[in-house]
Order: structure tokens, then C-alpha cells, then sequence
């Protein structure tokens, strides 16, 4: 079967338990099993292969441009462990089966479990240091899934976060040694990374290289000092642990680097650092292990102190150690699994783990006994059982390593690892099982149904024959520690046996029986002394730790984006004014190339009352009428200086936009306090002016240069001064910039006005949807108001002006194209005109008389601009293209037509639609201020009291 | 010439216009108009993505006026793929806002998205900088109508801090037009291009200014430290399908410096060393820290999504600042991939306000969310894109970025800020998600403990109503994109890579816009008369 095939068998099964579980328990567990049992036979297609020396391999491009591709292949080392994980898995299955209660949703966990078995096949089948990567963080998340799969258990919850942050930190700091090792050799391709041992030990980045994998092994694997993840994954349910902690997810730091092995060991630092750790974490991990009551957190800490073992052996660098290693793998696998399971059984019989409630189950589970008693002993090193010849091997490396210079310590700590591995295995099995039978269970204790016993049962079958012959596995366990090897160095003499003679591994095994056995009769005072010593916990310390991160992220990111408007602004100011003279000064100005012009005395006198109003401005700010003032009179004298300036047309846009704009404004300082209340303390609003003042000065730097120093090269507007009548048709070169050259640009203006017009009218809308509608109706008056709200005087004059302004409105758009003028400004006067019928009489009055909705007006000059563009297609030009031609109709002179005047119709009509809008959504927020609509146009109307009294 | 290519502005601007011409009072109208518009808005995006992807740079004449005088449209690799980024993820936003009724809350929602579009689409097609500032101005002016659509006093007040802050940005848009203008007399940006390599070495202080303060203001669209404060509170308070759809505003910024700094102020220009390409890479990687420390200390989990969007821009731009083909191959491939990852987050954020009940978006306890396992798988996903861990294209993302930065001399920076800020995030995301997917389960059970099971039941039952399908259909399109992005993660870079190539040799893109021949100008006799007198009329009348 193909590699690709046997991958993605479970992560495509994942999907049928999730859908199978609709149709029982049973089918889900049948769907899962069948599945893991495909991919297991599968890879079983090509044990011949693999025992004949051959590596298949599968490839697939992904992503050939970074070197990720889908590359597989299967060595003696990934069969091994592949075998392992499908293997055990299956048991797992089996076991989960009958474990799950039916509270619990087997569909989401045997998905869960299919994606982990995949993510784990995935990692020891990849020929891509990449793909690896991507295989060994989804068995972070899988496993995270798995571990918080109870959810209402807040140490579920806890473990699973705990274990993804520890794993998933390794994972993104391998991530970084994976680069720099595919760096160091131009491939990310394992086969070719393998083959490349002296570049990449001599290379300046064999050491981070290695530091950030061996980070990546260490969390996952959990050693010192990461180890803590391990234990507090225990809250996942039983069949989880036994898979993700015996044979699988913790193996994976392992396996990684025994597959780096060839080309990462060997060196000192490796020899110190991984043999080190190793060795820490076996003494430790055993050592705690014996204190624990639970029966799981005692596997978990056995399993740390395991793996540290086989760390350990692979940290030595010797082929005996490789070898050992190897064997101890497919050891741990087999007894942890099985111990797991039992573990699992007893809970559930008892419905407790702890072992201060347990004692003296063999009378009720004599079944359970038998299993326990076997792996438990397999697991303290006694003889005939596989543990047995494991760890001899390793007390026998440990005899050859001289770590620190010193030839005895290592031995010496191994020693007392054994002795203490042997300790809390006995425990194990004597404080669960022997001694007196208690009456104080807290349930009936029985042994299990066949489906529970079943995976346990068969894992027995390793553990007593590869113990009793372990020559069995000989050739196997070679062909493996080859493939670790990698050819680097010769294979090692040593056979796999039961008896070595007297060997130095020999006493030590037995002074770590005998010290274990006494060890275990000193529990009481032992234990006593355990619970009273002060211990970090490291699950305090990690919760602790990431609340407190969480806590001063939290409070950090608060305080920085507290909301505070001024601040932003302020930090805007200056990281832009910084920037901006960072780039000034570190380049080299070329200086003033013009002269300055001569100052006359109506310039002066304009810019002095432009910087007089300004000043004013700021000082009286609070004061929103007064500020409205000001603010008219700089928009009339920067209109007044366009005109200076021979901009006519900007000047006459100004004037019109100051117009309405102050209209508008006043509207709406109806529906705001007369004065803006002090928000800020004086020492802020000095920081806020200085702050003002060099952004102020900056800007006025640079337009200072700028006018200084003229055009270094031709503006393009010559073309425009040039082109403007032969081509655009028109004298006016602003207007036929705007309706032509730039059309684009004014068609993109003029729907910013629309949407402006119809973004305030939704939100007119959203408000006297919300709160402000009731404080709008209750709302007090600070002053009197005015009795003749619609005076005489001022309807009768508006109606008078209203034509002339229409006619002006008309002239102004007609003219536009060769005089000032055009749409913008003729919509603004328009709008004007209109705008002041609504003063007069009132909103609703006017309303009455108005026959087009202006939402219309505006979509219809936005429809007029764009169908005027969309036109020129027809001819078979682009988008806006002008034409214009010369017409005379017989009583008339000569007058020019251009479609550029549809343009400017959309333009205009966007505009007065605009402002009219504008002026609809203050007059709703205004009618629910409680005003009352007068049904007249004139509030004290002579003839109308006349024909009322005659009445 | 095609006139395709303006069809992706004109064609959502003249919808708008009918919207709201004629369509203003039917909803129903509306909604089939809007999704048949953004139908046919991708129609066309993929026909333009097609037509430029074996290297053609299609030019289009606005007015048939010549480049430089009037402006251009330019279609190229580049352009045309963020068009169609945005017209992809425009019609699935667009489901998910009629899916979950979120249209019907205030007036104008659909005329003001087609209008935004129309603003996205003509900044990424234009070829001439002052209209990139009007499509700037069309899209910040519609995002604020949209942003506080339906209103709220917390939504309005976010939106006028985004308004007023994106109109600094406006008109520092404005100071470096105009500073560019005074240098080089011009505003397309393939004759910016030619201009400025002509320029004086000798008098290059002004130029410097122009092109720091141009980018600038394109940090402030992409949310960059420290121009980056309007973005937080405005996408968490937006309502969801438009904090989708602004999903690809922060990609106009990048799409800003991607564009004008590798056509007009190239890395290798002399006139600008010794500006962008030393702090911009520092600014990038304290956006993507800040970022990721304010997804991890963040208690609502809309503020954590918004944070993590500035994370994914510090992330972006990081591969933006090493300024090579290869650094622009990851941020492009990324901001493909954020621009999917962060639509997906905020709609699934609205699905867990929505159906959380009172806790709405606080990261308190509540009781499970109606339709749990759907919601917190894609949630699961989605985060897992976001954090950029694998197998999904963050990863794929994060990968390329960390292999692009190896040109840049940050080259340890980049990596280690890149990947302990993944880890923070990883951190901050299931924080969040354990406790709104799983600690609710525990809550529940202490609920049903004290309560009565069945008012327990009733109070579940309560709080969801039968859910429409249409928005899950939108949010899984949405993460079914970022898994296609995953697989297809070889073709998809390799088009990227000749996008790259194409952005590094800009002399077929100046070429083909200076050299395409404008209207024929007729010299009429008659005219000419004409305009000697309007002359002299102007000339007059000046003083």
C-alpha cells in the first residue's frame, strides 16, 4: 500500500466515527477500528521490504518553491515506530471501546484519536525536515483536543492548554532549528540532511540549530525541565494516556532524535546536554513517581523518568547506546501501555485511582492482578520480562559513560533511577493489590469484561517472550539501530541476551532491586517526610505564570489603547513629524531657488486677520458659536487668497462650500451645548500644545521649501494649460481638469459626498432609533427661543431671491467650462437657494413642495456621471471620454456641447442631493426635539389674521 | 481596448446608485441585486486575474487622455490579484450579512458595501497616485457607513475615533502629494518612476520627506505601530460582516507599499537609502509583538480577533521590509491568507455574541453555544489558520516569511519575534476558546446542579432559536478557502513568484503606461482662435 495511503487513512477516517456515531456506539467503533486496521495492514505489506533492506518511498510536490513537499519514507526506525503507533492504536480502539461510558460522545473522541494516529504516522514516515514540522504540531493540537476531551473538568481544560503551550513552544523553536538546518544544507529533505554529517557539525549553526531541535525533543518528550506537562495530561481519559504516553505523542521527541542521530550526536555538547537531561529526568521522574497516590499521575512521572532513560541512551552516542535505546522503546511500549490500561481497569472497577483507598484488589481482580503484576514488574527490571534486558543495557552503557570527567557518576545515578523506578513499581503493584481486601471501596470491585482486558492481555505476550528470548528481536532491533545509526559507525558486538555473566550492569541491577524493595518498605515515614517538604509545584508556577503574562498583556495593551483620542492623535503627530525629519536631515537639501515675493500691505493685512482669527480660535474654542465665526472668517480669507492667486474657481468653490458648510454647522450646533466642557488638565493641554505646535511648524517647514525651491523637473500641467481647449473643449483648465482630464477623480469626489450624505442620514436614523431619541423629546432649551420662528421679513425676501438664485445656479453650471463655475459650485448655490426656502418656512413645509425624494437625487447623479462615462463605450472609447462639438440653431449664436456636461449634471445634481440630505436628517433630529410642524409658510402672517378674523 | 478593466469600480458604483435610486424600501430587492452584483463583480475579477497572469499589463485610459497627463487604470499580476481577493471574499461576507439579518438593522447597508467595494477595487487598479487617494477617500468614507451601521453609543464612539483618525491619515495623504508633486511634477507612478530615478542626488532631502510621509500614510491603512491605534476598538465594535470585509482594508495599506516601493522608490534607489529599509522592518516586528500580547491579555474575544489582525500586519509587513522577490512572495501569500483567516474569525466572533447570551463577547462564563461542535470547529480552524500553526496556509505563511527573512540582517529578530509571537498567540487562542467552548460545559453543570434540570433545558432552548444555515455556509466557504490556499499552496506561490518578479522589473509596467498613445488632439482652426482669446481672458482676469 502506498505511503501517501497508510498517512492519510486516518485523517480521512477522522470524518466516518464523527458520522458513524449516529448509527450506535458499536458501528462508530467498528468504522474507527476498520480504519486503523487498513492503514496497519498496509504498512504490515511492506514488512518484507523493510526486513530486506529497502526503503520505499512516496513523493509529492507541495510547495517545491520553499522545499515542503509531501516526501515519504519508510526505513527500518519509521516502520518501528509506525507499527508501534497503528499497533497500539488498535488496542487503544478496543479498549476505548468498552471504557467510554455512554456520557461520554465516542464519535468526537475516536475522530480525535484518528486525527492523533495520523498526525504520529505522519511524523515518522516524513523524508522532510518541513512536512515533519507540519505532522509534529498536529499532534499538538490533536493531542490538545484529546486531553481536554472531558470539558467540564477544569484539569482537563487546564492540562490540555498546559501541554499545547509546552509542546507548542518546542514546536515553533524546532521550527527555527529545522530552518537553519535546511539552511546549513540547501534541502529539507531528511535523506539528504542525514547524509550531510561534517557540513553541518562544522558549520557556526550546528549549535542553535541544535539547541532549537533539541528544545523541540525535550518538550515533547517531556524532559527536564519541561517535563511538568506530562503528569497534568493525566486528566485525559485512561485510553488517551495509554496511547499518547506509552507508545506515541511523548515517543515523538524521541524518535526525532534518534532520526537526527547520525548527524546531530556524537558532539560534546550533544554527549553533555541530551545524556545530562536524560539522567536528571530519569532520577527525577522516577523519585517522584514513588510519592504519588495516584495511580496515573505514578505512570505519568514513570514515563518521564522513562523517557529520560532512553534520552539518556541516545545522548551517549555509542551504537550500544542506540541499541538499547531501541529495545527500551519497543519495552516501555508494550509494559506503559498495558499499565495504562490496568490503571484504567481499576478506576473503573473502584472507581478511584488513588492508592491510599486501594489494597488488596488481588482477591477481587485476580485478572487484573495477574496483568498488573507482570508489566509492573517488566517495569521495575525484573528478570525474564523485557524490561529486564532493557535495562541492563542501559546500566551497562551508563558503566561506559564518563560524563563531567568523571567515570563513576554516571553509573551511580542510573543506579539509583533503577533503584528508584524498581521502588514505585513495586508500589505500584503492592499498594494496589496486595495486603488485606478493604471493605471500604468506593464501589464494588470486579474484574472487567473481556473488552477491557483484552488490549492489556495481549501486550503480555512481548513483554514475557521478548524477556524470557529476547534473541527473538535481535535481528529486528539491528536492522532498526542501523537505521538510527545511519552508517556514521559500525554496529556494536553485543547480542541481546538474558545472561551476560557477571557484568558490573549485573550488581547494579541488583542493588536497585534490593535498594527498591527497601525503599518501598520505608513508604510511611518516607511519604510523611514527601508531603512536609516544601516543593515547587510546577503547575502553580506555570498557571501563575501565564495569568500573570495574561494579566500584564491585558493590562498593558489597556493602558496603551485606553481610548484616549489626543493621545492617539498625539503619538500620531510626533511619530510622523519624527520620521519626516529623520528623512530630511539625513538627506542633503538643495536650498532656495527662488526669490521671495514682496509683501503688499492687502496681504499682509488678509494673513494678519488669517493668524489674528486662528489665535482667537484657539483661545475661545470652548465657545462653539464664537468658534463657528472664526471659522468663517479663515474660510473666506483662504478664499479670498485662492483669488490672490489667480484661482477663481477655487475661490468661488470655497466661498460656496464656507456658505453651506457654516449652515449646516449651525443646524447642528442647535443639538450641542454652547460650550465645550474642559476635559483635560492644563498640564495636558500644554503637552497637547507643544505637541500642536511642532506638528504645526513642521508642516510649515516643509511648505516653506517647497515654494522656495520650485519644480526640479516640468509639471505635467503644461500639458493641461496646452491641451485644455483643443482637446477638452473647454478654456476653463480647472473645470476641464475636473469634468476631463480628471473626471475619474471628480466622479470618485462626488460619490464620497453621496455616501458622506448617506452615512449621516443612516446614522440619523440609528439614533433616533437608540437612547438619544428620549433625551432628544426631554430636552431642555439652555436659552429662550425665538416666538416667530418664520418671519415675515426673510419668507418674502427668500422667495424673491429664489428664482435669481436658480438662474445664477444655471449660469454658473453653463458657463462652467470655460468660465469659473461648473456642477460643484452650481449644486452648492442650487442647494443654497433651496436651503433657504427651509430656513424660512420651515422643513416640513418645504418638504410638502419638494417632489424628489434626495436619496434619488443623489443615486441619479451618480447613475448621470457614470452612464455619462459608460457612453463613451459606445463609441469605442474608454471610460469618460469627452467629445464636443459646435451647434447653431437659428436664432442663437454658436454654442458648444460637450458630454462633459452630462458629467457635470451628475455632479451637480450629487451635490444639491447631498446637501439636501444633510439638511433632511438635522430637521428629523430637530422634529423630535418637539418642534411643531407649521402647516404655514410664515408664522404671524397679516393676511392670514385678516381672513381668520373676517372669518 | 478592453473596458474590463474599469468594470470592477463602475460596475458597484452604478449598483449602488440604483440601490439607492430605486431599491431603497425593498430589502429583497436589494439583497438579490448586492449578491448578484458581487457575482459578477468575481466573474469579472477572475476574467482580469486570468488575463493578467501570463504576464500581460493592460492599460486603460481614462478620458483616453495619455499617461502621464490623465490617469491610468494598470491590471497587472499584482493589482489584479488583490481584485480578486476582494472579490472573492466580497459575495461570501455579503451572505453572511443577509444570513444573519445584520442588513436590516440600520438603512443603506448595501448601497454603502457596494460603494466600499468600489473604493477596495479602485485603489488596487489605479495607476495614478491622487486617485489613489480619492479611492482612499471613497473607501474610508463608506468603511465609517458601514462601521457604525445600526449604531450603539460604544459603536459610534469607536467610529468617529476611525473617521478622525483615518482623516489625519487623509491629510498627511495630502502633505506627501503635494511634497511629491513639488519634486517630480507628477502623479502617475510609472512616470514617478522615471522621474525619481532621475532626480538630483544632490538635492534629495525633499524626495526623502515625500516618500516616507506616502508611507506613512499607507502604516496607518495597515495598522502599523505606532499608527496602528484606530484599529482595535473599530474592529471589535464593527458590526461582524464588516469587520470581514475590512479584512482587506488593512491589505490596501500593504498593498500601498508593496506597490509604490518597488516601482517608484525601489529598495536599491540611492536618492531614499537609509530610510524605510532601516526602520520599517523594527516597526513591523513591534506591531506583530503588540499585536500578539494584546490577543493574549485580551478579555472580549472580538478585541482578541482585532489584536490578532495587528498581529498577522506586523507578521505581513515583516516579510514586506526585507524588500526582495522572496520577501513579497510571503507577504502576498499571507495577506491572501489573513484576509480569509480574519473574515472567518469575526463572523464566527458574531455567531458567539449572538448565541452566548448575556456574555456576549466577554471572555466570562457562559453557558454552551447553540450549535456547539459546528461553531467550535470552525472556530478551531480558524484560530489555527490565524496562529499560523499547521497544517493550514498560516503555517505555510509563517514558513515562507521565516525563509524570505533570511536576506534581511533582522534575520534573528524577524525569527524570533515571528515565532514567540506565534506562541503567544497560540496562547491567547486557547485561552479563549477553552473557555468559551469548554468551560461552558463545567458551567452548565454547576447550573444544572443548582437549578432545575428542566428550567435548565428551557434556558438553553431560550437562547437558541433555530439557526439559519446561510451564515455557517459563509464561514465554512470562508475556511474551506484557507484550506484550498493550503493545498494549492505550490501553484498559488509559484504565481506569486512572477507577481514578485513582475513588481521587481517595473520597466514593462513603466512602458506600457507611458507609451500608450491618448487621444488624438485635433488642431481646429477655429478653436485655436477661440482659445487664444480665452487665454488673454484668463490672462486678464488674473490680476
Amino acid at each position: 500500500m502506498s505511503l501517501f495511503i497508510i498517512v492519510a487513512l486516518p485523517f480521512l477516517g477522522a470524518l466516518l466515527p464523527g458520522l458513524f456515531i449516529r448509527a450506535g456506539r458499536q458501528a462508530c467503533f467498528v468504522a474507527t477500528f476498520t480504519v486503523s486496521a487498513l492503514a496497519f495492514i498496509g504498512l504490515m505489506t511492506h514488512l518484507p521490504a523493510v526486513l530486506g533492506g529497502q526503503v520505499a518511498t512516496a513523493r509529492l510536490d507541495w510547495l517545491p518553491d520553499l522545499g515542503l513537499n509531501l516526501n515519504l519514507f519508510l526505513d527500518p526506525l519509521g516502520f518501528m515506530f509506525a507499527a508501534l503507533i497503528l499497533g497500539i492504536g488498535l488496542l487503544i480502539i478496543i479498549y476505548a471501546r468498552w471504557y467510554l461510558s455512554r456520557d461520554d460522545n465516542m464519535g468526537e473522541f475516536f475522530s480525535y484519536l484518528l486525527l492523533f494516529q495520523g498526525a504520529m504516522v505522519g511524523i515518522v514516515l516524513s523524508d522532510n525536515i518541513l512536512m515533519l514540522l507540519v505532522f509534529w504540531e498536529l499532534t499538538s493540537l490533536s493531542s490538545f483536543l484529546l486531553i481536554g476531551f472531558w470539558k467540564h473538568l477544569p484539569a482537563g481544560r487546564q492540562g490540555a492548554r498546559m501541554a499545547l503551550t509546552v509542546t507548542g513552544m518546542g514546536g515553533l523553536a524546532m521550527i527555527g532549528g529545522m530552518l537553519i538546518l535546511g539552511q546549513i544544507v540547501g534541502s529539507y529533505d531528511l535523506t539528504v540532511i542525514l547524509e550531510n554529517r561534517e557540513l553541518i557539525q562544522a558549520s557556526p549553526l550546528y549549535l542553535p540549530a541544535l539547541l532549537l531541535i533539541l528544545t523541540g525533543c525535550f518538550t515533547k518528550s517531556a524532559q527536564f525541565p519541561f517535563h511538568f506537562w506530562l503528569p497534568h495530561a493525566m486528566s485525559a481519559p485512561t485510553p488517551v494516556s495509554a496511547y499518547l504516553h506509552s507508545a506515541t505523542m511523548v515517543k515523538a521527541g524521541l524518535f526525532l532524535m534518534a532520526r537526527m542521530w547520525p548527524v546531530l550526536s556524537g558532539t560534546d555538547v550533544w554527549v553533555t546536554l541530551v545524556c545530562s537531561v536524560g539522567l536528571i529526568t530519569m532520577v527525577l521522574g522516577a523519585f517522584i513517581a514513588f510519592f504519588k497516590n495516584d495511580l496515573k499521575a505514578l505512570l505519568a512521572f514513570s514515563t518521564v523518568s522513562h523517557l529520560g532513560l532512553i534520552c539518556f541512551l541516545l545522548g551517549t552516542g555509542t551504537t550500544f547506546g542506540a541499541m538499547a535505546a531501541v529495545f527500551h522503546i519497543l519495552n516501555h511500549a508494550s509494559f506503559k501501555a498495558a499499565l495504562f490500561m490496568v490503571a484504567g481497569i481499576v478506576d473503573h472497577g473502584v472507581h478511584t485511582r488513588d492508592m491510599r483507598k486501594l489494597g488488596g484488589l488481588r482477591h477481587v481482580m485476580p485478572l487484573t492482578f495477574v496483568l498488573a503484576t507482570l508489566a509492573g514488574l517488566s517495569m521495575a527490571g525484573i528478570p525474564l520480562l523485557n524490561g529486564f534486558i532493557s535495562k541492563e543495557m542501559m546500566l551497562e552503557e551508563a558503566v561506559h559513560t564518563t560524563l563531567f570527567g568523571s567515570p563513576l557518576l554516571v553509573a551511580v545515578v542510573a543506579t539509583i533511577g533503577a533503584l528508584f523506578s524498581a521502588a514505585y513499581s513495586f508500589r505500584f503493584i503492592s499498594h494496589t493489590f496486595l495486603g488485606a481486601e478493604r471493605d471500604d471501596y468506593p464501589a464494588h470491585p470486579h474484574d472487567p469484561k473481556a473488552g477491557l482486558w483484552f488490549s492489556p492481555a495481549l501486550l503480555m505476550i512481548p513483554v514475557i517472550a521478548l524477556g524470557v528470548a529476547p534473541f527473538m528481536a535481535e535481528p529486528f532491533v539491528r536492522l532498526v539501530t542501523e537505521a538510527v545509526v545511519g552508517g556514521v559507525a559500525e554496529l556494536p558486538e553485543e547480542h541481546l541476551a538474558l545472561w551476560h555473566g557477571f557484568k558490573p550492569a549485573l550488581f547494579m541491577s541488583m542493588i536497585a532491586v534490593v535498594g527498591g524493595l527497601i525503599w518501598l518498605a520505608l513508604f510511611s515515614p518516607l511519604s510523611r517526610m514527601w508531603e512536609s517538604a516544601p516543593r515547587p509545584e510546577a503547575k502553580d508556577i506555570f498557571d501563575t505564570l501565564i495569568k500573570a503574562l495574561a494579566n500584564g498583556a491585558g493590562r498593558f495593551s489597556r493602558t496603551l489603547h485606553d481610548g484616549s483620542f489626543t493621545r492617539y492623535a498625539a503619538i500620531f503627530t510626533l511619530a510622523v513629524v519624527a520620521v519626516g525629519t529623520h528623512a530630511w536631515s539625513t538627506g542633503t537639501a538643495g536650498g532656495a531657488t527662488r526669490d521671495m515675493l514682496r509683501v503688499t500691505p492687502i496681504a499682509a493685512m488678509l494673513w494678519g486677520m488669517l493668524i489674528a482669527a486662528t489665535c482667537f480660535l484657539v483661545f475661545y474654542h470652548r465657545n462653539r458659536l464664537a468658534v463657528l465665526i472664526l471659522m468663517g472668517i479663515i474660510g473666506l480669507i483662504v478664499s479670498v487668497s485662492f483669488n490672490y492667486f489667480s484661482a477663481p474657481d477655487l475661490a468661488l468653490t470655497q466661498i460656496s462650500v464656507e456658505v453651506v458648510t457654516i449652515i449646516l454647522l449651525l443646524l447642528a450646533l442647535n443639538f450641542l451645548p454652547n460650550r465645550s466642557p474642559k476635559e483635560s488638565t492644563p498640564i495636558r493641554r500644554t503637552r497637547d500644545a507643544v505637541i500642536a505646535l511642532i506638528g504645526g511648524a513642521a508642516v510649515a517647514g516643509l511648505v516653506w521649501t517647497i515654494l522656495m525651491s520650485g519644480f526640479p523637473l516640468a509639471s505635467i500641467s503644461e500639458y493641461h494649460l496646452a491641451n485644455s481647449y483643443k482637446g477638452g473643449g473647454g478654456d476653463n483648465v480647472v473645470n476641464v481638469i475636473l469634468v476631463d482630464f480628471r473626471g475619474y477623480d471628480t466622479f470618485g469626489e462626488i460619490i464620497v459626498l453621496g455616501i458622506a450624505a448617506l452615512v449621516i442620514y443612516a446614522l440619523t436614523e440609528a439614533l433616533l432609533n437608540g437612547p438619544v431619541r428620549a433625551k432628544l423629546l426631554n430636552r431642555d432649551f439652555e436659552e429662550a427661543r425665538a416666538g416667530d420662528a418664520h418671519p415675515l421679513m426673510m419668507v418674502v425676501l427668500t422667495r424673491v431671491m429664489m428664482p435669481v438664485v436658480l438662474m445664477v445656479g444655471v449660469y454658473i453650471f453653463l458657463r462652467g467650462h470655460n468660465e469659473p463655475g461648473g456642477g460643484f459650485v452650481a449644486g452648492l448655490v442650487v442647494a443654497i437657494a433651496v436651503v433657504m426656502q427651509y430656513m424660512a418656512s420651515g422643513f416640513a413645509w418645504a418638504e410638502k413642495r419638494q417632489r424628489y425624494p434626495y436619496h434619488g437625487i443623489i443615486g441619479a447623479g451618480v447613475l448621470c456621471a457614470g452612464l455619462t462615462g459608460i457612453g463613451s463605450w459606445f463609441a469605442g472609447e474608454p471610460f469618460l471620454t469627452s467629445a464636443f462639438g459646435y451647434f447653431r440653431i437659428p436664432p442663437m449664436q454658436e454654442f458648444e456641447l460637450a458630454t462633459a456636461m452630462g458629467f457635470d449634471l451628475g455632479v451637480f445634481l450629487s451635490v444639491v442631493g447631498a446637501v439636501m440630505l444633510l439638511l433632511e436628517s438635522f430637521f428629523r433630529l430637530g422634529r423630535r426635539a418637539g418642534t411643531e410642524d407649521s402647516e404655514y409658510a410664515i408664522d404671524i402672517d397679516p393676511s392670514r389674521t385678516s381672513t381668520a378674523e373676517e372669518g | 481596448m478592453t473596458h474590463w478593466i474599469i468594470a470592477p469600480v463602475v460596475l458597484p458604483a452604478m449598483l449602488a446608485a440604483i440601490l439607492v435610486l430605486v431599491a431603497r424600501f425593498h430589502i429583497s430587492l436589494q439583497r438579490t441585486l448586492s449578491v448578484a452584483g458581487t457575482v459578477v463583480l468575481l466573474g469579472i475579477a477572475a476574467g482580469l486575474f486570468w488575463q493578467a497572469s501570463d504576464g500581460t499589463i493592460s492599460v486603460y485610459q481614462l478620458g483616453h487622455w495619455q499617461a502621464p497627463f490623465g490617469i491610468v487604470l494598470v491590471a497587472d499580476r499584482l493589482s489584479t490579484l488583490m481584485v480578486l481577493v476582494t472579490a472573492v471574499l466580497a459575495p461570501l461576507v455579503l451572505l453572511y450579512a443577509i444570513g444573519s439579518g445584520w442588513d436590516t438593522r440600520g438603512r443603506h447597508f448595501h448601497p454603502l458595501y457596494q460603494f466600499q467595494l468600489m473604493g477596495i477595487m479602485g485603489a488596487f487598479l489605479t495607476g495614478d497616485v491622487f486617485n489613489l487617494f480619492v479611492f482612499f477617500e471613497v473607501l474610508l468614507i463608506a468603511s465609517y457607513g458601514l462601521m457604525v451601521h445600526a449604531g450603539g453609543a460604544e459603536r459610534l464612539r469607536a467610529g468617529t475615533q476611525y473617521v478622525l483618525y483615518n482623516l489625519l491619515g487623509s491629510t498627511l495623504f495630502l502633505f506627501a502629494l503635494g511634497t511629491i508633486y513639488a519634486q517630480t511634477g507628477t502623479l502617475n507612478m510609472a512616470d514617478l518612476a522615471e522621474r525619481v530615478a532621475t532626480l538630483d542626488l544632490a538635492d534629495n532631502a525633499g524626495i526623502r520627506v515625500a516618500a516616507v510621509l506616502l508611507l506613512l500614510v499607507f502604516a496607518v491603512k495597515a495598522a502599523i505601530l505606532p499608527l496602528h491605534f484606530w484599529l482595535p476598538a473599530s474592529y471589535a465594535e464593527a458590526p461582524a460582516p464588516v469587520a470581514a470585509l475590512f479584512a482587506i482594508m488593512t491589505k490596501v495599506g500593504a498593498y500601498g507599499i508593496i506597490r509604490i516601493y518597488t516601482l517608484v522608490f525601489p529598495p536599491d534607489l540611492a536618492l531614499t537609502q537609509g530610510l524605510f529599509d532601516t526602520w520599517l522592518m523594527p516597526a513591523a516586528l513591534l506591531t506583530l509583538a503588540l499585536g500578539m500580547i494584546g490577543v493574549l491579555g485580551a478579555r472580549r474575544i472580538d478585541k482578541l480577533v482585532a489584536f490578532s489582525v495587528i498581529g498577522s500586519m506586523g507578521m505581513l509587513l515583516s516579510a514586506v521590509a526585507v524588500f526582495t522577490p522572496d520577501g513579497i512572495v510571503a507577504a502576498l501569500y499571507y495577506a491572501i491568507h489573513s484576509t480569509f483567516a480574519t473574515a472567518a474569525l469575526f463572523l464566527l466572533v458574531d455567531v458567539l455574541r449572538d448565541r452566548r447570551g448575556k456574555a456576549g463577547a466577554w471572555l466570562n462564563d457562559a453557558v454552551p453555544v447553540a450549535g456547539g461542535p459546528l461553531v467550535a470547529g470552525m472556530f478551531f480552524v480558524a484560530a489555527i489558520g490565524m496562529t499560523g500553526l499547521p497544517p493550514l496556509s498560516g503555517f505555510v505563511g509563517k514558513l515562507l516569511i521565516l525563509d524570505a527573512a533570511r536576506d534581511s540582517a533582522l534575520v534573528w529578530w524577524v525569527w524570533g519575534t515571528v515565532l514567540i509571537g506565534s506562541l503567544i498567540a497560540v496562547v491567547g487562542f486557547s485561552r479563549a476558546g477553552s473557555q468559551i467552548f469548554w468551560r461552558s460545559h463545567q458551567v452548565a453543570l454547576v447550573q444544572a446542579d443548582t437549578a432545575e434540570c428542566e428550567d435548565e433545558e428551557a434556558n438553553i432552548a431560550d437562547l437558541s432559536p433555530p439557526q439559519p444555515a446561510l451564515p455557517m455556509v459563509a464561514i465554512g466557504s470562508l475556511i474551506a478557502l484557507l484550506v484550498a490556499l493550503t493545498i494549492f499552496a505550490g501553484p498559488v506561490t509559484r504565481n506569486l513568484s512572477a507577481t514578485a518578479a513582475q513588481l521587481f522589473a517595473p520597466e514593462p509596467y513603466i512602458s506600457a503606461v507611458l507609451s500608450m498613445p491618448g487621444k488624438v488632439i485635433k488642431s481646429d482652426s477655429y478653436g485655436d482662435d477661440h482659445a487664444d482669446d480665452a487665454t488673454k481672458q484668463t490672462d486678464e482676469g488674473g490680476h
